[in-house]
């Protein structure tokens, strides 16, 4: 027994003593999504050690295999950073109290998203329609606007909560004469050339409005924040035609995707990525973005997401300007160009 | 002066018995008073523990009250950091919750949102229930009382069992659609194979004896299931169906998250894209409260109905 306790003993000092010693971690949770592979060969190459070694930090990448579980985690205080859309960012951390500012632009979904149809050819054949599609979701607000672009409201069509894992065999067994579904790629490239179906709406149509994002609490260190984003724009030079480690950079991303190279070039090109920090700057610096964070809170709002918030303006949303949206002093989600901006400028050393 | 002498002696004598007899009432008392102060029958400690009924009902809250302590400490100190945060929501805030969905007609349909979730899911799960019941009960008598059925399917029933039902859910929602019947048939297929089991082990039990005795005393071929075997079966039956309540409702609540317009799993996962815990902490507890009810109404149906079978 009293070995036991010795050994215990001696066994937590040289833990304590191990901890001190290390370097101060941060970890970093993305889950699959074209646009968020990077992250995984950043980690694979080497990339974000090395950034994470020049600030003199520890960077830990984790997989979260559900995109809504990575996000309630790093919510709930699990992650510093996370991959998410402008939309769950405002919904799920914003509202939930987390002050999280927007590190990096990645891309913009521009055809990424869409809605199938099993015989129809337009939106408005949605009508009456029952609807597959993950509620909440990105999903969801694309087909509320394309229901709003087309004169047609929610109570048109009936919705089915359906999850993503399944949702593309579920529409390819269905028999139904009329089925339909919401959704994202890989789903949306397997299921969009099957029998009878048309794409009848997808994310191209309202550009710049699905935008997906590496999210981090606004209190987490410098060091952190430069760190990733060097990381990041680093392996976009690498994800370009021509660069040296181009096939090997897309050959892994494929991989992790888990399609072919030539899949994964498909989904690239309905992925607006900002291969350039200046081209992210200027988007989040456009008068577009207020306008797109409108109407998303306007969704959100409405659709009972901003749980017992009595308006839209509960939370504010900052701009790279410095105006806000919504209230002044409860500013939760905040675009910020300072560290793309360093980027652009190679002023991250 | 003999007689007054030996008289006196004798009421003397007589005196002393009575107050003797009263002593050693008194020691009992005291001596029962003591034992009882003494308490040597422990209370709580111990394999001869007898706990009162006060100290019972103390015992029995104090886990729930410990629970619930942790969880507002818990709740306090985050909430104490972030005023938003929905991890761990107040009390006040799960009320308004409620309240919210509980008693306030929704907007869209009009109706009460918690009664809607809860009627669809108890009628899956009930569905499900009752039919994997009945067949388990005909298949597990079956295979218990005809060893040429015996031959034909327990292996089978055995192997279905073993199945992770979840594992095949697609298939599942493949051949019998995401609508009402493939959330049915996941109950079903998730809880008939251990009732059938459970059946077919109790026949088994049965004596040999008592059969032979039957048969010898006139019974048909069909009597013997029906008017030995099946009264002893019953209450069994609805043993195994109460064990099989707990896997069924994970199964309820898995096909409600896949696909689904309403039910309480699919509230809760609705509500989770938003970490909506005010929401889901008391659509678990209301979950929890109606499993228990259940649970409770079975036990008591089967102590009121086979009085026999609750005493052993």
């Amino acid at each position: 027994m009293k070995r036991i306790i010795i050994g215990l003993f001696v066994f937590t000092l040289l833990f304590a003593t191990g901890c001190q010693q290390d370097k101060p971690t941060f970890k970093l949770a993305w889950s699959h999504y074209t646009g968020w592979e990077p992250w995984a060969y950043a980690e694979d190459a080497g990339i974000i050690a090395k950034w994470a070694d020049k600030f003199g930090i520890n960077i830990e990448v984790v997989l979260v295999n559900d995109y809504i579980e990575s996000i309630n985690l790093y919510t709930a205080g699990e992650f510093d950073a996370c991959t998410m859309t402008n939309m769950d960012g405002l919904t799920i951390p914003a509202v939930g109290g987390v002050d999280s500012t927007v590190l990096i632009i990645g891309d913009f979904s521009n055809g990424n998203d869409g809605i199938v149809v099993k015989n129809g050819g337009s939106v408005s054949d949605l009508k009456g329609r029952e609807i597959k599609l993950v509620q909440l979701s990105v999903s969801h607000y694309l087909l509320a606007r394309a229901l709003e672009m087309n004169a047609l409201t929610e109570k048109d069509v009936t919705l089915v909560n359906t999850s993503d894992a399944d949702i593309g065999t579920l529409y390819l067994s269905d028999t139904s004469p009329t089925a339909t579904i919401v959704t994202w790629n890989p789903i949306l490239m397997q299921v969009r050339d099957a029998p009878d179906t048309t794409v009848v709406f997808d994310s191209s149509s309202i550009p710049g409005e699905i935008i997906d994002l590496a999210v981090v609490k606004t209190d987490a260190p410098e060091s952190f924040k430069k760190a990733l984003t060097g990381a990041w724009y680093e392996v976009m030079t690498h994800m370009q035609d021509g660069h040296p480690k181009y096939n090997e950079a897309i050959e892994f991303m494929a991989k992790t995707a888990g399609g072919t190279v030539d899949e994964f070039k498909a989904q690239l090109k309905t992925t607006a990525m900002f291969y350039e920090a200046a081209e992210a700057v200027d988007f989040n610096k456009s008068a577009k973005l207020k306008e797109t964070m409108e109407y998303v809170r306007t969704f959100s709002f409405d659709h009972g997401l901003y749980a017992e918030a009595e308006s839209k303006d509960y939370v504010g949303i900052e701009f790279p300007d410095g105006s806000v949206l919504g209230n002044q002093d409860n500013v939760k989600l905040r675009f910020d160009v300072t560290y793309m901006q360093m980027a652009a400028d190679s002023k991250l050393e | 002066m003999r007689t007054i002498l030996t008289e006196t002696v004798h009421t003397f004598r007589k005196l002393f018995a009575i107050i003797c007899g009263f002593l050693k009432k008194i020691w009992r008392i005291i001596k029962h008073t003591l034992r009882r102060l003494k308490s040597r029958v422990p209370r709580f400690w111990g394999i001869h523990a007898r706990p009162g009924f006060r100290l019972n009902l103390i015992l029995a809250i104090l886990p729930f009250a410990l629970l619930i302590i942790v969880y507002l400490s818990a709740s306090g100190y985050r909430l104490a950091q972030n005023p938003d945060d929905k991890l761990l929501p107040s009390i006040s805030k799960m009320v308004n919750a409620v309240n919210k969905y509980a008693f306030t007609p929704d907007d869209k349909t009009g109706t009460y949102i918690m009664l809607d979730d809860t009627l669809a899911s108890l009628s899956r799960i009930g569905i499900g229930i009752i039919l994997s019941a009945v067949t388990g009960l005909v298949i597990g008598l079956n295979i218990g009382i005809y060893r040429g059925f015996r031959s034909l399917s327990l292996t089978f029933v055995n192997f279905i069992a073993i199945i992770p039902p979840l594992a095949i859910l697609p298939i599942l929602f493949i051949s019998f659609g995401t609508g009402e019947l493939g959330k049915i048939m996941l109950i079903f297929i998730g809880t008939f194979p251990m009732i059938t089991r459970d059946v077919y082990l109790t026949v088994k039990k049965i004596p040999e004896e008592m059969i032979t005795k039957s048969l010898t005393l006139g019974a048909s071929q069909l009597e013997i299931p029906w008017r030995i075997i099946f009264p002893q079966v019953l209450p069994k039956l609805i043993d195994s169906i109460r064990l099989s309540l707990g896997a069924a409702w994970v199964y309820l609540i898995a096909s409600e998250a896949i696909a689904s317009q309403n039910g309480l799993g699919y509230r809760i996962f609705l509500v989770r894209r938003y970490l909506a815990m005010d929401v889901i902490i008391p659509y678990v507890v209301w979950i929890t409260l109606i499993g228990f009810l259940v649970d409770l109404s079975l036990i008591y149906l089967v102590r009121g109905a086979f009085r026999w079978y609750s005493r052993e």
